[in-house]
Protein backbone atom coordinates (compact mmCIF):
# COMPACT_ATOMS: atom_id res chain seq x y z
CA UNK A 1 0.00 0.00 0.00
CA UNK A 2 1.76 3.22 -0.95
CA UNK A 3 1.50 5.84 1.47
CA UNK A 4 -1.52 8.37 -0.50
CA UNK A 5 -3.90 5.80 0.01
CA UNK A 6 -4.07 7.48 3.02
CA UNK A 7 -4.99 10.81 2.16
CA UNK A 8 -6.98 12.25 -0.39
CA UNK A 9 -5.20 14.51 -3.39
CA UNK A 10 -4.64 17.39 -1.85
CA UNK A 11 -6.94 20.55 -3.19
CA UNK A 12 -5.72 23.79 -3.31
CA UNK A 13 -6.75 24.55 0.66
CA UNK A 14 -5.25 21.00 1.38
CA UNK A 15 -2.09 21.79 -0.84
CA UNK A 16 -1.95 25.31 1.00
CA UNK A 17 -2.12 23.51 4.66
CA UNK A 18 0.12 21.12 3.72
CA UNK A 19 2.95 24.18 2.64
CA UNK A 20 2.71 25.79 5.45
CA UNK A 21 2.67 22.66 7.81
CA UNK A 22 5.63 22.07 5.86
CA UNK A 23 7.45 25.40 6.07
CA UNK A 24 6.72 24.88 9.62
CA UNK A 25 8.72 22.08 9.76
CA UNK A 26 11.32 23.21 8.17
CA UNK A 27 11.48 25.82 10.09
CA UNK A 28 11.46 23.92 13.58
CA UNK A 29 14.51 21.27 12.35
CA UNK A 30 16.85 23.86 10.98
CA UNK A 31 15.86 26.02 14.06
CA UNK A 32 16.46 22.73 16.23
CA UNK A 33 20.17 22.28 14.12
CA UNK A 34 20.97 25.60 14.28
CA UNK A 35 20.83 25.66 18.15
CA UNK A 36 23.20 22.01 18.56
CA UNK A 37 26.10 23.97 16.04
CA UNK A 38 25.91 27.23 18.19
CA UNK A 39 25.85 25.34 20.75
CA UNK A 40 29.04 23.35 19.83
CA UNK A 41 30.49 26.24 18.51
CA UNK A 42 29.77 28.72 21.62
CA UNK A 43 31.60 25.73 23.64
CA UNK A 44 34.50 25.89 21.22
CA UNK A 45 33.91 22.38 19.59
CA UNK A 46 34.88 23.77 16.25
CA UNK A 47 38.34 25.23 17.43
CA UNK A 48 40.93 24.70 15.41
CA UNK A 49 42.91 23.11 18.33
CA UNK A 50 40.30 20.45 18.74
CA UNK A 51 40.80 19.26 15.22
CA UNK A 52 44.16 19.79 14.79
CA UNK A 53 45.13 15.80 16.16
CA UNK A 54 43.41 14.54 13.02
CA UNK A 55 46.50 15.73 10.56
CA UNK A 56 48.80 13.77 12.56
CA UNK A 57 49.70 10.92 10.37
CA UNK A 58 49.90 9.09 13.67
CA UNK A 59 46.43 9.52 14.79
CA UNK A 60 44.76 8.95 10.96
CA UNK A 61 46.71 5.45 11.10
CA UNK A 62 45.31 5.09 14.21
CA UNK A 63 41.77 5.28 12.91
CA UNK A 64 42.84 3.32 10.18
CA UNK A 65 44.13 0.13 12.64
CA UNK A 66 41.14 0.64 14.72
CA UNK A 67 39.15 0.15 11.89
CA UNK A 68 41.12 -2.72 10.52
CA UNK A 69 40.75 -4.28 14.19
CA UNK A 70 36.69 -3.30 13.42
CA UNK A 71 36.38 -5.14 10.11
CA UNK A 72 38.54 -8.01 11.92
CA UNK A 73 36.67 -9.12 14.30
CA UNK A 74 33.78 -8.64 12.14
CA UNK A 75 34.46 -10.97 9.53
CA UNK A 76 35.41 -13.45 11.82
CA UNK A 77 32.56 -13.17 13.47
CA UNK A 78 30.41 -13.25 10.20
CA UNK A 79 31.65 -16.52 8.78
CA UNK A 80 31.77 -18.67 12.09
CA UNK A 81 28.20 -17.20 12.77
CA UNK A 82 27.10 -18.28 9.40
CA UNK A 83 28.92 -21.82 10.49
CA UNK A 84 27.23 -22.42 13.70
CA UNK A 85 24.09 -20.61 11.88
CA UNK A 86 23.89 -23.26 9.62
CA UNK A 87 24.72 -26.12 11.53
CA UNK A 88 21.98 -25.33 14.39
CA UNK A 89 20.00 -24.82 11.57
CA UNK A 90 20.52 -28.59 10.57
CA UNK A 91 20.45 -29.46 13.74
CA UNK A 92 16.61 -28.25 14.92
CA UNK A 93 15.45 -29.72 11.28
CA UNK A 94 17.40 -33.13 12.17
CA UNK A 95 15.06 -36.54 12.62
CA UNK A 96 16.94 -37.35 15.89
CA UNK A 97 15.02 -35.31 18.60
CA UNK A 98 18.11 -35.16 21.32
CA UNK A 99 19.91 -33.34 18.65
CA UNK A 100 16.41 -30.93 17.75
CA UNK A 101 16.02 -30.02 21.57
CA UNK A 102 19.89 -29.39 22.12
CA UNK A 103 19.99 -27.69 19.57
CA UNK A 104 16.61 -25.50 20.19
CA UNK A 105 17.78 -24.90 23.70
CA UNK A 106 20.94 -23.70 22.54
CA UNK A 107 19.32 -21.34 19.93
CA UNK A 108 16.88 -20.10 23.09
CA UNK A 109 19.45 -19.54 25.37
CA UNK A 110 21.74 -17.79 23.52
CA UNK A 111 19.55 -15.50 22.24
CA UNK A 112 17.86 -14.87 25.13
CA UNK A 113 21.13 -13.43 26.79
CA UNK A 114 22.44 -9.99 26.79
CA UNK A 115 25.24 -9.78 24.48
CA UNK A 116 27.34 -7.65 26.59
CA UNK A 117 27.24 -9.93 29.58
CA UNK A 118 28.09 -12.98 27.48
CA UNK A 119 31.06 -11.24 25.96
CA UNK A 120 32.25 -9.62 29.53
CA UNK A 121 31.67 -13.06 31.28
CA UNK A 122 33.93 -14.67 28.06
CA UNK A 123 36.29 -11.99 28.61
CA UNK A 124 36.60 -12.24 32.56
CA UNK A 125 36.18 -16.20 32.74
CA UNK A 126 37.98 -17.11 29.49
CA UNK A 127 39.73 -14.68 26.80
CA UNK A 128 41.60 -12.71 29.57
CA UNK A 129 44.40 -11.64 27.14
CA UNK A 130 43.00 -12.02 23.95
CA UNK A 131 39.72 -9.47 23.91
CA UNK A 132 39.03 -10.14 20.23
CA UNK A 133 38.37 -13.76 20.73
CA UNK A 134 35.75 -12.89 23.69
CA UNK A 135 34.21 -10.53 20.87
CA UNK A 136 34.33 -12.77 18.64
CA UNK A 137 32.76 -15.72 20.26
CA UNK A 138 30.32 -13.71 21.82
CA UNK A 139 29.18 -12.61 18.44
CA UNK A 140 29.02 -15.66 17.02
CA UNK A 141 27.14 -17.68 20.01
CA UNK A 142 24.34 -14.71 19.59
CA UNK A 143 24.48 -14.20 15.66
CA UNK A 144 24.59 -18.15 15.25
CA UNK A 145 21.89 -18.47 17.09
CA UNK A 146 19.65 -16.29 15.52
CA UNK A 147 20.79 -17.11 11.95
CA UNK A 148 20.30 -20.63 12.30
CA UNK A 149 16.32 -19.20 13.35
CA UNK A 150 16.69 -17.47 9.98
CA UNK A 151 17.58 -20.37 8.28
CA UNK A 152 15.52 -22.60 9.64
CA UNK A 153 12.48 -19.94 8.50
CA UNK A 154 13.55 -20.10 4.97
CA UNK A 155 13.89 -23.99 4.78
CA UNK A 156 10.50 -24.40 5.77
CA UNK A 157 9.15 -21.45 3.84
CA UNK A 158 9.80 -24.17 0.82
CA UNK A 159 6.25 -25.21 -0.38
CA UNK A 160 6.20 -28.96 1.01
CA UNK A 161 5.60 -30.29 -2.10
CA UNK A 162 8.97 -29.90 -3.56
CA UNK A 163 10.57 -31.79 -0.74
CA UNK A 164 8.21 -34.36 -1.12
CA UNK A 165 8.99 -34.57 -4.62
CA UNK A 166 12.21 -34.99 -3.98
CA UNK A 167 12.01 -37.84 -1.46
CA UNK A 168 9.58 -39.61 -3.99
CA UNK A 169 12.04 -39.31 -6.84
CA UNK A 170 13.89 -41.36 -4.24
CA UNK A 171 17.09 -38.92 -2.91
CA UNK A 172 18.11 -39.29 0.78
CA UNK A 173 17.67 -36.57 3.30
CA UNK A 174 21.33 -35.33 2.64
CA UNK A 175 20.27 -34.98 -0.80
CA UNK A 176 16.90 -33.01 -0.27
CA UNK A 177 18.22 -30.63 2.06
CA UNK A 178 21.53 -29.86 0.13
CA UNK A 179 20.15 -29.98 -4.01
CA UNK A 180 16.70 -29.19 -3.08
CA UNK A 181 15.61 -26.99 0.02
CA UNK A 182 19.10 -25.00 0.87
CA UNK A 183 19.05 -23.67 -2.96
CA UNK A 184 15.59 -22.61 -3.31
CA UNK A 185 15.94 -20.98 0.46
CA UNK A 186 18.78 -19.10 -0.08
CA UNK A 187 17.28 -16.42 -2.20
CA UNK A 188 14.63 -15.89 0.29
CA UNK A 189 16.43 -15.76 2.94
CA UNK A 190 19.61 -13.70 2.23
CA UNK A 191 18.23 -10.26 2.85
CA UNK A 192 17.32 -11.40 6.28
CA UNK A 193 20.69 -12.92 6.35
CA UNK A 194 22.45 -9.92 5.49
CA UNK A 195 20.53 -7.39 7.76
CA UNK A 196 21.66 -9.79 10.39
CA UNK A 197 25.36 -9.65 9.52
CA UNK A 198 24.68 -5.50 9.68
CA UNK A 199 23.58 -5.81 13.34
CA UNK A 200 26.78 -8.05 14.09
CA UNK A 201 28.92 -5.00 12.09
CA UNK A 202 27.25 -2.62 14.98
CA UNK A 203 27.84 -5.10 17.86
CA UNK A 204 31.53 -5.15 16.87
CA UNK A 205 31.82 -1.83 18.77
CA UNK A 206 30.77 -3.89 21.80
CA UNK A 207 34.42 -4.61 21.94
CA UNK A 208 34.72 -0.84 23.49
CA UNK A 209 33.55 -2.80 27.01
CA UNK A 210 36.20 -4.88 26.91
CA UNK A 211 38.95 -2.54 25.84
CA UNK A 212 39.51 -4.69 22.12
CA UNK A 213 40.93 -1.97 20.28
CA UNK A 214 38.14 -1.46 17.81
CA UNK A 215 37.69 2.09 16.13
CA UNK A 216 35.54 3.48 18.78
CA UNK A 217 38.23 2.60 21.57
CA UNK A 218 40.86 4.28 19.53
CA UNK A 219 38.69 6.86 19.10
CA UNK A 220 38.17 6.92 22.97
CA UNK A 221 41.93 6.61 23.37
CA UNK A 222 42.40 9.14 21.08
CA UNK A 223 39.98 11.73 22.47
CA UNK A 224 40.87 10.99 25.94
CA UNK A 225 44.57 11.83 25.47
CA UNK A 226 44.43 14.84 23.42
CA UNK A 227 44.07 18.05 26.20
CA UNK A 228 42.89 21.18 24.27
CA UNK A 229 42.11 24.48 25.68
CA UNK A 230 38.37 23.60 25.62
CA UNK A 231 38.92 20.42 26.96
CA UNK A 232 38.87 16.51 25.21
CA UNK A 233 38.22 16.76 21.36
CA UNK A 234 34.98 13.92 22.46
CA UNK A 235 32.80 15.73 20.03
CA UNK A 236 35.23 15.80 16.76
CA UNK A 237 36.23 12.43 17.62
CA UNK A 238 32.68 11.22 17.36
CA UNK A 239 31.64 13.10 14.14
CA UNK A 240 34.76 11.64 12.77
CA UNK A 241 34.06 7.84 13.47
CA UNK A 242 30.18 7.96 13.26
CA UNK A 243 29.75 8.73 9.48
CA UNK A 244 32.37 5.57 9.36
CA UNK A 245 30.04 3.32 11.00
CA UNK A 246 26.96 4.66 9.64
CA UNK A 247 28.35 4.31 6.05
CA UNK A 248 29.84 0.15 6.26
CA UNK A 249 26.46 -0.51 7.84
CA UNK A 250 24.30 1.63 5.02
CA UNK A 251 26.47 -0.35 2.40
CA UNK A 252 25.74 -3.55 3.99
CA UNK A 253 21.71 -3.16 4.68
CA UNK A 254 21.68 -0.93 0.25
CA UNK A 255 23.24 -4.65 -0.74
CA UNK A 256 20.40 -6.27 1.00
CA UNK A 257 17.55 -4.10 -0.43
CA UNK A 258 19.04 -4.25 -3.76
CA UNK A 259 19.38 -7.93 -3.22
CA UNK A 260 15.87 -8.26 -2.05
CA UNK A 261 14.37 -6.10 -5.05
CA UNK A 262 16.14 -8.40 -7.42
CA UNK A 263 15.32 -11.41 -5.87
CA UNK A 264 11.35 -10.67 -6.52
CA UNK A 265 11.85 -9.32 -9.58
CA UNK A 266 13.25 -12.33 -11.14
CA UNK A 267 11.25 -15.24 -8.96
CA UNK A 268 8.12 -14.32 -10.64
CA UNK A 269 9.65 -14.52 -14.00
CA UNK A 270 7.68 -11.47 -14.75
CA UNK A 271 9.91 -8.31 -16.96
CA UNK A 272 11.38 -5.37 -14.71
CA UNK A 273 8.64 -3.35 -13.53
CA UNK A 274 7.53 -0.17 -14.79
CA UNK A 275 9.51 2.65 -13.69
CA UNK A 276 6.56 4.02 -12.01
CA UNK A 277 5.81 1.12 -10.18
CA UNK A 278 9.41 0.91 -8.67
CA UNK A 279 9.20 4.40 -6.45
CA UNK A 280 6.88 1.97 -4.64
CA UNK A 281 8.06 -1.45 -4.69
CA UNK A 282 11.33 -1.14 -2.84
CA UNK A 283 10.36 0.88 -0.15
CA UNK A 284 7.35 -1.40 0.84
CA UNK A 285 9.76 -4.73 0.87
CA UNK A 286 12.24 -2.71 2.75
CA UNK A 287 9.39 -2.90 5.54
CA UNK A 288 9.26 -6.91 5.52
CA UNK A 289 13.24 -6.90 5.70
CA UNK A 290 12.60 -4.58 8.90
CA UNK A 291 10.18 -6.68 10.35
CA UNK A 292 12.87 -9.57 10.20
CA UNK A 293 15.48 -7.17 11.40
CA UNK A 294 13.38 -5.44 14.13
CA UNK A 295 13.63 -8.80 16.51
CA UNK A 296 17.16 -9.24 16.89
CA UNK A 297 18.16 -5.54 16.44
CA UNK B 1 26.38 -20.09 43.44
CA UNK B 2 26.27 -18.26 46.97
CA UNK B 3 27.29 -14.85 45.65
CA UNK B 4 23.70 -13.81 46.00
CA UNK B 5 23.12 -14.83 49.63
CA UNK B 6 26.76 -13.48 51.18
CA UNK B 7 27.24 -9.80 52.05
CA UNK B 8 24.71 -6.99 51.17
CA UNK B 9 24.83 -8.65 47.63
CA UNK B 10 21.17 -9.34 47.44
CA UNK B 11 20.16 -5.44 48.22
CA UNK B 12 22.75 -4.74 45.25
CA UNK B 13 21.17 -7.24 42.87
CA UNK B 14 17.58 -6.42 44.16
CA UNK B 15 18.47 -2.35 42.86
CA UNK B 16 20.62 -3.31 39.66
CA UNK B 17 17.39 -5.46 39.29
CA UNK B 18 14.92 -2.94 39.60
CA UNK B 19 17.05 -0.30 37.91
CA UNK B 20 16.90 -1.98 34.45
CA UNK B 21 13.40 -2.57 34.98
CA UNK B 22 13.23 1.00 35.02
CA UNK B 23 15.70 1.83 32.54
CA UNK B 24 13.48 -0.64 30.29
CA UNK B 25 10.09 0.44 30.91
CA UNK B 26 10.95 4.51 30.63
CA UNK B 27 12.93 3.96 27.18
CA UNK B 28 10.46 1.31 26.17
CA UNK B 29 7.34 3.87 26.79
CA UNK B 30 10.11 6.92 24.88
CA UNK B 31 10.58 4.44 22.52
CA UNK B 32 6.28 3.72 21.86
CA UNK B 33 5.86 7.46 21.59
CA UNK B 34 8.27 8.82 19.38
CA UNK B 35 8.29 5.62 17.02
CA UNK B 36 4.28 6.40 16.68
CA UNK B 37 5.07 9.92 15.90
CA UNK B 38 7.80 8.82 13.30
CA UNK B 39 5.66 6.17 11.51
CA UNK B 40 2.97 8.97 11.35
CA UNK B 41 5.35 11.69 10.03
CA UNK B 42 6.63 9.04 7.08
CA UNK B 43 3.39 7.84 5.83
CA UNK B 44 2.04 11.76 6.08
CA UNK B 45 1.15 14.07 3.05
CA UNK B 46 3.84 16.69 4.17
CA UNK B 47 7.80 16.07 2.64
CA UNK B 48 9.75 17.50 5.24
CA UNK B 49 8.31 15.45 7.73
CA UNK B 50 8.58 12.53 5.67
CA UNK B 51 12.36 13.42 5.17
CA UNK B 52 12.86 13.73 8.33
CA UNK B 53 11.60 10.31 9.75
CA UNK B 54 13.22 8.83 6.95
CA UNK B 55 16.98 10.09 7.80
CA UNK B 56 16.32 9.24 11.92
CA UNK B 57 15.25 6.01 11.23
CA UNK B 58 17.86 5.59 8.64
CA UNK B 59 20.65 7.06 10.87
CA UNK B 60 20.03 5.67 14.12
CA UNK B 61 18.87 2.12 12.70
CA UNK B 62 22.53 2.09 11.48
CA UNK B 63 24.53 3.48 14.20
CA UNK B 64 26.28 1.11 16.95
CA UNK B 65 23.88 1.65 19.95
CA UNK B 66 27.66 1.93 21.74
CA UNK B 67 28.74 4.94 19.28
CA UNK B 68 25.17 6.56 20.44
CA UNK B 69 25.77 5.94 24.09
CA UNK B 70 29.13 7.69 23.84
CA UNK B 71 28.13 10.12 21.65
CA UNK B 72 25.25 10.67 24.35
CA UNK B 73 27.31 10.27 27.85
CA UNK B 74 30.64 12.11 26.65
CA UNK B 75 29.02 14.81 24.12
CA UNK B 76 26.08 16.38 25.38
CA UNK B 77 28.07 17.29 29.10
CA UNK B 78 30.19 19.05 26.56
CA UNK B 79 28.07 21.33 25.29
CA UNK B 80 26.53 22.33 28.25
CA UNK B 81 23.85 19.83 28.81
CA UNK B 82 24.28 17.49 31.58
CA UNK B 83 21.13 15.74 32.54
CA UNK B 84 22.91 12.63 34.20
CA UNK B 85 23.40 8.95 33.44
CA UNK B 86 20.27 7.73 34.05
CA UNK B 87 18.49 10.28 31.80
CA UNK B 88 21.07 10.09 29.36
CA UNK B 89 20.79 6.15 29.14
CA UNK B 90 17.16 6.81 28.73
CA UNK B 91 17.38 9.03 25.90
CA UNK B 92 19.72 7.06 23.96
CA UNK B 93 18.12 3.78 24.23
CA UNK B 94 14.75 5.16 23.50
CA UNK B 95 15.65 7.36 19.99
CA UNK B 96 17.36 4.21 18.99
CA UNK B 97 14.40 1.60 19.46
CA UNK B 98 11.85 4.23 18.28
CA UNK B 99 13.79 3.89 14.78
CA UNK B 100 12.76 0.77 14.98
CA UNK B 101 9.32 0.69 16.56
CA UNK B 102 8.88 3.07 13.64
CA UNK B 103 9.47 0.48 10.74
CA UNK B 104 7.34 -1.75 12.74
CA UNK B 105 4.50 0.48 12.97
CA UNK B 106 4.82 1.55 9.49
CA UNK B 107 4.96 -2.10 7.98
CA UNK B 108 1.26 -2.79 10.17
CA UNK B 109 0.29 0.43 8.57
CA UNK B 110 0.80 -1.56 5.29
CA UNK B 111 -0.70 -4.83 5.98
CA UNK B 112 -4.75 -2.82 6.63
CA UNK B 113 -6.44 -3.80 3.76
CA UNK B 114 -6.43 -1.00 1.23
CA UNK B 115 -10.30 -0.41 1.38
CA UNK B 116 -10.23 0.54 4.82
CA UNK B 117 -8.34 3.37 4.19
CA UNK B 118 -10.18 4.36 0.97
CA UNK B 119 -13.46 4.18 2.76
CA UNK B 120 -12.34 6.16 5.63
CA UNK B 121 -11.12 9.19 3.06
CA UNK B 122 -14.77 8.54 1.16
CA UNK B 123 -16.50 9.11 4.41
CA UNK B 124 -14.64 12.65 4.43
CA UNK B 125 -11.83 12.14 7.07
CA UNK B 126 -9.01 14.20 7.42
CA UNK B 127 -5.19 11.79 7.16
CA UNK B 128 -5.18 12.52 11.13
CA UNK B 129 -8.47 11.14 11.61
CA UNK B 130 -8.11 7.81 9.06
CA UNK B 131 -4.76 6.75 10.89
CA UNK B 132 -6.32 7.58 14.51
CA UNK B 133 -9.93 5.95 14.23
CA UNK B 134 -9.49 3.27 11.23
CA UNK B 135 -5.78 3.01 10.54
CA UNK B 136 -3.67 2.42 13.60
CA UNK B 137 -6.56 0.45 15.73
CA UNK B 138 -6.38 -2.29 13.28
CA UNK B 139 -2.40 -2.22 12.23
CA UNK B 140 -2.26 -2.83 16.17
CA UNK B 141 -3.09 -6.19 16.10
CA UNK B 142 0.02 -7.22 13.60
CA UNK B 143 1.97 -4.70 14.95
CA UNK B 144 1.76 -6.39 18.81
CA UNK B 145 4.24 -9.34 18.57
CA UNK B 146 7.00 -7.86 16.84
CA UNK B 147 6.50 -4.55 19.67
CA UNK B 148 7.15 -7.35 21.79
CA UNK B 149 10.37 -8.95 20.34
CA UNK B 150 11.52 -5.12 19.88
CA UNK B 151 10.98 -4.68 23.79
CA UNK B 152 12.79 -7.78 24.71
CA UNK B 153 15.93 -6.57 22.52
CA UNK B 154 15.41 -3.18 24.45
CA UNK B 155 15.61 -5.37 27.93
CA UNK B 156 18.68 -6.57 26.35
CA UNK B 157 20.39 -3.22 24.79
CA UNK B 158 19.53 -1.40 28.33
CA UNK B 159 22.95 -3.66 29.54
CA UNK B 160 25.08 -1.50 27.88
CA UNK B 161 24.10 1.64 30.18
CA UNK B 162 25.97 -0.48 32.91
CA UNK B 163 29.30 0.56 30.76
CA UNK B 164 28.26 3.92 31.25
CA UNK B 165 27.77 4.41 34.48
CA UNK B 166 24.22 3.02 35.21
CA UNK B 167 23.80 0.37 38.34
CA UNK B 168 21.95 -1.59 36.37
CA UNK B 169 22.34 -5.48 36.34
CA UNK B 170 25.61 -5.37 34.25
CA UNK B 171 26.64 -2.48 36.42
CA UNK B 172 26.53 -5.39 39.26
CA UNK B 173 28.17 -7.78 37.11
CA UNK B 174 31.22 -5.86 37.07
CA UNK B 175 31.29 -4.72 40.95
CA UNK B 176 30.86 -8.32 41.64
CA UNK B 177 33.96 -9.17 39.52
CA UNK B 178 35.62 -6.56 40.62
CA UNK B 179 34.73 -7.64 44.68
CA UNK B 180 36.65 -11.42 43.20
CA UNK B 181 33.47 -13.64 43.11
CA UNK B 182 33.75 -17.08 40.62
CA UNK B 183 32.47 -15.14 37.03
CA UNK B 184 30.31 -18.09 36.63
CA UNK B 185 28.17 -17.97 39.32
CA UNK B 186 28.23 -14.25 39.15
CA UNK B 187 26.82 -14.63 35.18
CA UNK B 188 24.48 -17.00 36.38
CA UNK B 189 22.56 -14.75 38.40
CA UNK B 190 22.89 -11.61 35.84
CA UNK B 191 21.26 -14.01 33.20
CA UNK B 192 18.58 -15.19 35.66
CA UNK B 193 17.68 -11.79 36.27
CA UNK B 194 17.57 -10.62 32.34
CA UNK B 195 15.82 -13.77 31.65
CA UNK B 196 12.89 -12.92 34.22
CA UNK B 197 12.10 -9.31 32.55
CA UNK B 198 12.32 -10.65 29.01
CA UNK B 199 9.98 -13.53 29.56
CA UNK B 200 7.77 -10.96 31.55
CA UNK B 201 7.73 -9.04 28.72
CA UNK B 202 7.00 -12.03 26.25
CA UNK B 203 4.29 -13.36 29.11
CA UNK B 204 2.42 -9.99 28.87
CA UNK B 205 2.55 -9.47 24.51
CA UNK B 206 1.50 -13.11 24.37
CA UNK B 207 -1.66 -12.19 26.70
CA UNK B 208 -2.28 -8.95 24.73
CA UNK B 209 -1.96 -10.40 21.50
CA UNK B 210 -4.67 -13.50 22.89
CA UNK B 211 -6.88 -10.95 23.72
CA UNK B 212 -7.00 -8.25 20.66
CA UNK B 213 -7.52 -11.69 18.63
CA UNK B 214 -10.56 -12.31 20.55
CA UNK B 215 -11.64 -8.74 20.27
CA UNK B 216 -12.36 -8.93 16.23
Amino acid sequence: MSSSVLYDAPGPRARTRNRIIGAVAVIGIAALIWVVVSRLDAHGQFAADMWEPFQYKRTQERLLHGLQDTLTAFGFAAVLSLALGALLAAGRLSDHRPVRWFCAAFVEFFRAMPLVIMIFALYVGIFGDAPLWALVIGLTLYNGSVQAEIFRAGINAVPRGQSEAAYALGLRKTQVMSSVLVPQAFRSMLPAVLSQLVVTLKDTSLGYIITYEELLYVGKLIAGTTSTAEGYPYIPVVLVIAPVYIGLCLALSGLARWIEARGRRSSKGAPPAPAADTGIAPDSGAGTIVVAAAADQ
Amino acid sequence: MNVLFTDDNFTLFRDGFLRTVELTALSGLLALVLGVLLAAFRVSPVPPLRIFGTVWVNVLRNTPLVLLFFAVVFGLPKIGVDLGYFTFAVLALGCYTASFVCETVRSGINTVPLGQAEAARSLGMTFAQTLRLVVLPQATRTVVSPTGSILIALTKNSAIAGAFNNAELYGVMKTWNELGYKIFAIFFWIALGYLVITFAISALFRFLENRLAVAR
